[in-house]
């Protein structure tokens, strides 16, 4: 067994990092107190090839494995937590079209998603549909050219700047997804400002109102919306989350170090102190566990194992919360420094947060773990595993 | 000429907390079915069997049972053969 990254790999984590160094991470505080993030930022993601890493390179992509994927988000999310959540429902919908989108959509669409000229947003969350998403109150009527899309989606990344939506939506009550462009008459944009982190995230609130849509904006057949176009983007929006996360807690790293370095208190560096060390060790042995983790889930799901989901979601639940600790303790070490706007350590933090919640809110994980992850285990690393009652019905994600 | 049964099944009951499960058991009726476990069932017959679903494929009627996603795989095996 070999745990580690290959020349390749490493090459691009070379490359990924310093394109963060110099274009993300210096600019993530005023991204941060501007609540938006610099429009050209969005064409250099896409000059860099980073919108469409693992896309086929038929359609503009790379064609790059999980692992690569990963370390990019890894580095993003380092820079800037905002920048890797709209990176990060790019990629899910272009994902999405990917995987279960007709030759037509792929045609037209993700060359665009690729070069940037389309950004791309994710809409399956309601005012009233956020863990139980299944029960979603948006709707969608079969009509003569199509269907005829209404209903309100909210707390939509990248929602502000995107130009196409996958929204899912019931039709005869049953989940299915669609692709609705920006300009389709119907469809307003409201920006959400204010949150507590990832607030360059330019999130928005979309309402449509009969928004007609053709029969070829349609991903996936209708009843397959939820468990596979949706499930699909979930899934991998949760491993970028959880690669995000490794880098937030490395930020924290990287920021404690420097601090702890040359900040004194008692007549010597705090870092000579035994319960900073203690906050300092525990953020270490932390972020490489996560990083471990997100390893261990990019390298199933290159090898396209069924296992790999799981894992993912595993390896979300695990850096999230790690990285929300990590994070508090960074702001503590940095005592009422941490708490200014002078560190970004609690812009860590409020970022940090957010990731406990977005793609799978840490109770939703919990409860999909323990109910699918007993089932899912393959049986030869869970002998005896299989008794016990029948698991109640699965959250929504 | 019964592998891809033999694997199904060895998976389905790997997953599924060990039941034994007919070849035409409804899997959607006896509730096995989650919104997670639909994708793994999928990524599973993808890699094991080097066949690619694609949207055309989701019917329920090619998930139903073992006997329907072993016609599935023969029927992708013929219409794209590896």
């Amino acid at each position: 067994m070999h745990v580690e990254l290959t020349e390749q790999q490493l090459a691009r984590q070379q490359e990924f990092a310093a394109f963060v160094d110099r274009e993300v991470a210096p600019f993530a505080d005023g991204f941060d107190r501007a609540e938006a993030i610099a429009p050209e930022l969005i064409e250099k993601l896409a000059r860099a090839g980073y919108l469409a890493l693992t896309l086929p390179v038929e359609y503009g992509g790379e064609a790059e494995s999980m692992i690569t994927y990963g370390l990019l988000h890894e580095q993003v999310g380092r820079g800037c937590s905002s920048v890797r959540s709209i990176l990060t429902v790019h990629t899910m919908v272009a994902h999405a079209i990917a995987r279960w989108g007709s030759a037509a959509q792929k045609k037209r669409l993700l060359p665009r998603l690729a070069s940037g000229e389309m950004v791309a947003a994710f809409c399956l969350t309601e005012a009233h549909a956020g863990s139980d998403a299944r029960n979603m109150e948006a709707v969608a009527t079969k009509t003569p050219d199509g269907f005829r899309l209404s209903g309100h989606k909210k707390w939509i990344t990248a929602g502000q700047i995107a130009r196409l939506y996958l929204v899912l939506a019931q039709c005869d009550r049953q989940p299915c997804a669609f692709l609705v462009e920006r300009d389709t008459p119907g469809l307003s944009i409201h920006p959400i400002a204010g949150m507590l982190g990832v607030r360059a995230s330019m999130l928005a609130d979309l309402v449509l109102r009969d928004c007609q849509v053709s029969e070829e904006m349609r991903v996936g057949p209708i009843g397959f919306g939820f468990s596979h176009v949706a499930g699909a983007a979930l899934d991998l929006g949760r491993y970028s989350v959880a690669c995000g996360c490794v880098g937030i807690a490395q930020a924290c790293l990287d920021a404690c170090e420097r601090y702890v370095g040359h900040r004194r208190q008692f007549g010597v560096l705090i870092r000579e102190h035994q319960l900073i060390q203690k906050m300092l060790t525990e953020a270490m042995v932390g972020t490489q566990a996560a990083r471990l983790m997100c390893y261990r889930a990019g390298y199933l799901r290159d090898k396209r194992d069924a296992g790999a989901m799981l894992e993912t979601a595993m390896a979300k639940y695990f850096a999230s919360r790690m990285a929300t600790k990590i994070a508090a303790d960074a702001v503590q070490i940095h005592g009422a420094n941490g708490c200014s706007a002078d560190y970004p350590v609690q812009r860590y933090l409020r970022d940090a947060k957010i990731m406990e919640i977005i793609e799978g809110s840490t109770q939703v994980m919990e409860t999909l773990i323990a109910n699918i992850g007993l089932d899912s285990r393959p049986a030869l690393e869970n002998p005896g595993v299989g008794s016990g009652p029948q698991k109640p019905s699965d959250p929504s994600y | 000429m019964d592998e891809i049964k033999n694997e199904l099944r060895t998976f389905l009951r790997g997953h599924l907390r060990h039941q034994e499960i007919q070849d035409d058991d409804d899997i959607f009726a006896l509730g096995y079915i989650s919104s997670l476990f639909a994708m793994q069932l999928v990524t599973f017959i993808e890699s094991r069997f080097d066949i690619h679903v694609d949207g055309d494929d989701l019917d329920f009627e090619n998930f139903r049972s073992i006997n329907a996603i072993d016609g599935l795989v023969k029927r992708k095996r013929i219409s794209a053969p590896v």
